[in-house]
């Protein structure tokens, strides 16, 4: 929807669509430049999920920053949810969020499991 | 007399409709969510029931508290619509599933993890007074390997 309103954008994500949706360039770009991310992965789990191909309706997050710095969990997830509120309210379902300072990103095998799988309640 | 009489008796019945029409609106899904979270130490609103979770994430969580043997409340948000959209407003959480310590938000899926993995799961159900199986688990082992 918010592409629309910002025709200026909206040519980067047409040429990006190839590779990955538009709901999940924003989310990158949006996490990208608030947070100042030094790692950033975005995974469109939405195949795992009882949705139609292409969907955007599930993600996994993974980011490192140093505005991260001090903040317990829940607060960091919080500062995420509400960098994509807008995604959030108009079609993404599921967030699966990794906030991590860059501290603690060296000192993680860095390795990102998947989500747990869908047991068929989505759209319920 | 008959006029007058209905003249003094309608707005108040009309006021007390109003009030019923609110409390049956409005207000009460809070106070319903206030008093579900307070009723228990640990509350979890999921999808499904923890026999059959109906989401990925939802059962990630019953897993958790199963492995802990922790005592908890869970509530089905697929069976009640208004609790479903209630209970985001109520945290300013955007998802399911949510887990309540002591009538306080304490995460989803992901921070519940998260706290299993690094222990701190244990310290905040023991701050209020529930014993982790795993933390039982532990200590008998200890006791083991001491003898």
């Amino acid at each position: 929807m918010s592409i629309i309103l910002r025709p200026g954008i909206f040519n980067i994500h047409r040429s990006m669509s190839s590779m990955a949706g538009v709901v999940e360039s924003t989310i990158r770009s949006k996490l990208l430049s608030t947070l100042d991310a030094k790692h950033l992965d975005v995974i469109n789990e939405s195949y795992m999920h009882n949705v139609p191909k292409g969907a955007e309706t599930h993600f996994k997050v993974v980011v490192v920053s140093d505005k991260f710095d001090g903040l317990p969990l829940i607060k960091r997830h919080r500062l995420v949810n509400d960098i994509l509120k807008e995604e959030l309210q108009t079609g993404v379902h599921a967030l699966s969020i990794v906030a991590k300072t860059p501290q603690q990103w060296e000192s993680s095998d860095k390795v990102i499991e998947s989500s747990p799988n869908c047991k068929g309640g989505f759209g319920k | 007399m008959n006029s007058l009489l209905r003249r003094s008796i309608f707005p108040i019945y009309n006021n007390s409709l109003k009030i019923t029409c609110r409390s049956f609106a409005e207000v009460p899904v809070k106070e319903k969510i206030d008093k579900i979270v307070k009723n228990n130490k640990v509350v979890v609103f999921m999808k499904g029931v923890p026999e059959a979770p109906r989401c990925g994430f939802s059962n990630a969580v019953v897993q958790i508290m199963r492995m802990h043997a922790v005592p908890y409340d869970s509530h089905d948000v697929l069976s009640d619509e208004s609790i479903r959209q209630g209970i985001k407003d109520y945290s300013n959480w955007p998802t399911i599933p949510q887990v309540f310590i002591n009538g306080e938000f304490v995460g989803g899926c992901d921070i519940m993890l998260q706290m299993h993995q690094s222990g701190e799961l244990i310290e905040e159900l023991k701050k209020v007074g529930i014993k982790s199986a795993l933390l039982t688990a532990e200590e008998s082992k200890k006791k083991e390997e001491s003898k």
